[in-house]
């Protein structure tokens, strides 16, 4: 019995450095093989429901949407407060786009097709008042909020989403609708939106109390790129 | 040793699982909850082991090791494909039981940096939750072919009967294991 090469011991310290090393090399890795690795991941997703989506909640249950009940509150620094149910919500100019989604915990979901309505036209019924420079954004799911700039809300490819990959937005995903700002990290994006308070400065949202950056760039915040 | 690792496997992915797949988080639903089981099982397995270490059958324990760590000319052999003899572990065992406990450690290390990264953005490494997947997606297909091995398929399933009852047949052993049956008739 003790006679024999010791492979054991070596092979359990390479394969464990092998591990620990990619660390370090893992997300560089998975880019260059990305065109492999999401074909992978696009076979499995067929297979199973999973879609390269996560789902990230921080209370003890998902919101539930009723669509009776469940309004849309524009307030804070406006002309004209206003309360918008989802039949209002889908009479509004539609839009549609396709953009990829960044998770800050570094995955990333491509090609994701959205329809929901722009900002500019949710803000002109509420009308903001000059002082008013961002938008805070209140989910069904407490004490979740954040915010973005009223310049960042009007970029081209932001929108509040209604509708995913040709569906009305899941439980999940944040039905009825959530915050889309492709340049930005998911958490930024909130989910089960239920009010827009107009404010003059960007308070501290959820993430962000936890030191999560701000303005959440991709590539360019929260450690990335630096 | 076995049997927590084999029962921390399972919570451990049925809970990682629901965290991971939209379908069945909706099922589920209580993140928060789930994410305790996941994070406290872990914790429960690491102590597990300790105390296994501890209190258990320590030169047992150190015999296994050592038999792990050897790879004679007949395991190598059986590697490449040949049906040499074998000891009371296979050089396939001996395999799975290197990975396991590499993956174990790897699990670990990701896992706690996953948990840290949560709540102190400075210790977020994009990379961690990456290669936790990845652990899974490969420990997955390790643990289906162990599975297959341990239950299903008819020349090696007897081996089951050892993990359960403590004994094998003498004749099975002979013909699987026969180095192992010498070395106890010595």
């Amino acid at each position: 019995m003790e006679d024999g090469e010791r492979y054991g011991r070596r092979a359990f310290l390479v394969v464990v450095a092998g591990g620990l090393s990619s660390l370090a090399w893992a997300t560089k890795a998975s880019g260059v093989f990305s065109p492999v690795t999401s074909s992978f991941s696009q076979l499995i997703g067929n297979l199973l429901p999973v879609g390269g989506w996560r789902i990230y909640t921080i209370s003890g249950s998902m919101p539930v949407f009723d669509p009776a009940s469940w309004r849309l509150q524009i307030d804070g620094l406006v002309r004209r407060r206003i309360s918008l149910d989802y039949e209002g919500l889908l009479r509004l100019p539609r839009a549609e786009q396709v953009s990829t989604f960044h998770c800050v915990t570094g995955w990333t979901v491509h090609g994701v097709r959205w329809a929901g309505v722009r900002f500019r036209d949710l803000l002109a019924l509420a009308d903001p008042l000059p002082q008013a420079k961002a938008v805070r954004f209140v989910s069904m799911e407490v004490p979740y909020t954040d915010s973005l700039t009223l310049e960042q809300v009007r970029l081209a490819d932001v929108m509040l989403a209604y509708e995913l990959d040709g569906k009305p937005l899941s439980r999940p995903h944040g039905a009825p609708a959530r915050v889309v700002i492709p340049e930005m990290y998911g958490y930024k994006g909130v989910k089960w939106l239920t009010r827009m308070e107009l404010v003059a400065e960007q308070p501290t949202g959820y993430w962000e109390g936890l030191g999560y950056d701000q303005d959440a760039w991709v590539g360019r915040s929260n450690g990335y790129g630096s | 040793m076995h049997w927590v690792h084999a029962t921390a496997f399972v919570v451990l992915l049925g809970s990682g699982l629901c965290l991971y797949l939209p379908s069945l988080a909706e099922v589920v639903g209580r993140r928060p909850l789930l994410k305790d089981v996941h994070v406290y099982t872990a914790v429960a397995w690491a102590v597990a082991l300790a105390v296994v270490v501890a209190v258990g059958d320590r030169r047992a324990l150190l015999r296994t090791a050592r038999e792990i760590d050897r790879f004679d000319a007949d395991d190598r052999a059986w590697l490449r494909g040949g049906r040499t003899r074998q000891g009371r572990l296979n050089a396939g065992q001996k395999v799975n039981a290197i990975l396991t406990a590499a993956f174990a450690l790897l699990f670990a290390v990701t896992g706690f940096f996953l948990w840290l990264g949560e709540r102190d953005t400075a210790y977020r490494l994009p990379s961690a939750l990456l290669v936790h997947d990845w652990l899974m997606y490969v420990s997955f297909v390790l643990f289906l072919g162990h599975l297959w091995l341990a239950v299903l398929y008819p020349k090696t399933r007897h081996a089951l009967n050892g993990m359960t009852r403590g004994w094998v047949d003498e004749e099975w052993a002979r013909r699987h294991h026969p180095k192992w049956v010498e070395s106890l008739r010595d």
